[in-house]
C-alpha cells in the first residue's frame, strides 16, 4: 500500500530569473519613450475647471502653455498672474511670446500651433480677456481652454 | 624560459543586480510620466482686424450674457445654465419652424458676452453648454444621414454637416461693470 505514496522531492525548482532584466528593460524603454519631462516648474496655482465637450490636443511640441492663476509664492499677493515658460509676464507681453513660439514652429505646421490656456477656476475673466486680445493681435487664433473631464450630469 | 601565462579563469559577470538597476530607472520614469494628455475646449478666436459685421436680423441672433455676479441672461431674460443647452439647440435647429427663430441652422449666430468680473469657471461652463448643443445637433444629423456618430465620420462627411450647421459663437468685447 505504502508504495503508492511515493514521496517525490517536494522542493520546487528555482525560478529562472535571467529574463527578468530584459522584461524590465522593455518596460523601461516604453516609459522612456512616453515620458515628456516638464520643462518649466509651475509658479502659479491652477486648478482647472471640469467640462464635457473636450478635445484631446495632439502634437505636443506645437502646444504653448499659458498658466493663469494666483501665485504659489504667498508674498506676491493674491492677484492672478500669467506664467509662460518659467517667467511671469504682463498681459500685453503675451503677444510677443505667442509670436516667438509661432515663429519657432516648423513652417509647415505653423497652422497647427495651439495655445493651451490653463486657467484657475477662481480667476475672473478680465485677465483672460486681455490674454485673448493679445493672442488675437499675434494672430494666434487656435486656443484651447484646458479642462478635466466631467461625467454627464 | 618564458613562463607560460596561466589561463585566467573566465569569471562571468554577475548580472543579478541588473534587474535592480533597471527597476530603479523604471520607477523614475514611471513617476515622471504624465500619461494624461492635454485636453480642453478648443476655440477659434476671431482675427484682430475685424471687418465691421454686416447687420444680422434680430431673429438670427441668440444673445447670451453673463454678468459679474455670474448670472445668465438669455435674450434679455434670466436663465439657468442647465437649461441653456436645450435652449440653444431649439434656437439653432428651429424644429417647429417658428418665424421668430432662424429659418436655417446656417443663419444662426450665438452671441456670447461676459463681464470682466465673470468667474472663469462659469464662463467655461456656459461655453461648454453652447458647444454641447452644437455637438448634439451634429450627432443627430450624422445619425440621420449616415447612421453613426459624428466623430466616426470621414472628413468629407464631417465637412458637409459642418457646412449645414456651422459653429458660430461670436464673442462680443466684455463689459466692465466689475468696478476695479
Amino acid at each position: 500500500m505504502a508504495k503508492f505514496i511515493k514521496k517525490r522531492g517536494r522542493t520546487s525548482p528555482a525560478i529562472n530569473t535571467s529574463a527578468l532584466p530584459d522584461i524590465i528593460f522593455m518596460l523601461l524603454f516604453f516609459f522612456m519613450v512616453v515620458t515628456v519631462l516638464r520643462k518649466s516648474s509651475l509658479k502659479v496655482r491652477t486648478e482647472i475647471p471640469r467640462a464635457t465637450e473636450l478635445v484631446k490636443l495632439r502634437h505636443k511640441s506645437l502646444i504653448q502653455h499659458i498658466h493663469i492663476g494666483a501665485p504659489i509664492d504667498k508674498e506676491r499677493g493674491n492677484a492672478p498672474v500669467i506664467q509662460i515658460n518659467d517667467a511671469f509676464v504682463r498681459p500685453d507681453a503675451v503677444e510677443t511670446a505667442a509670436r516667438m513660439f509661432r515663429q519657432n514652429a516648423p513652417e509647415l505646421q505653423r497652422g497647427l500651433v495651439t495655445t493651451s490656456l490653463k486657467v484657475d477656476k477662481k480667476v475672473d475673466m478680465g485677465i483672460v480677456s486681455d490674454v485673448k486680445i493679445s493672442l488675437r493681435k499675434a494672430s494666434q487664433l487656435r486656443i484651447s481652454y484646458a479642462a478635466l473631464p466631467r461625467d454627464n450630469e | 624560459m618564458l613562463k607560460k601565462r596561466k589561463e585566467r579563469p573566465q569569471n562571468s559577470i554577475n548580472a543579478g543586480s541588473m534587474a535592480d538597476i533597471a527597476f530603479l530607472l523604471l520607477l523614475f520614469f514611471l513617476v515622471s510620466t504624465t500619461i494624461l494628455s492635454d485636453q480642453g475646449i478648443t476655440v477659434k478666436l476671431p482675427p484682430w482686424e475685424i471687418t465691421p459685421p454686416r447687420p444680422i436680423p434680430e431673429k438670427n441672433v441668440l444673445t447670451v450674457k453673463v454678468n459679474a455676479a455670474n448670472e445668465l441672461l438669455v435674450e434679455g431674460e434670466p436663465a439657468s445654465v442647465s437649461a441653456l443647452k436645450e435652449r440653444a439647440k431649439e434656437f439653432i435647429s428651429n424644429p417647429k419652424g417658428s418665424p421668430e427663430l432662424p429659418t436655417r441652422p446656417k443663419n444662426a449666430v450665438i452671441s456670447l458676452q461676459n463681464d470682466r468680473g465673470t468667474n472663469y469657471e462659469t464662463y467655461l461652463h456656459v461655453y461648454n453648454e453652447l458647444k454641447a448643443a452644437y455637438n448634439e445637433l451634429w450627432n443627430q444629423r450624422s445619425h440621420r444621414l449616415h447612421g453613426k456618430a459624428f466623430a466616426d465620420l470621414g472628413k468629407a462627411a464631417k465637412k458637409e454637416i459642418l457646412q449645414e450647421i456651422p459653429l458660430v459663437i461670436s464673442e462680443a468685447d466684455p463689459t466692465d461693470y466689475s468696478g476695479d
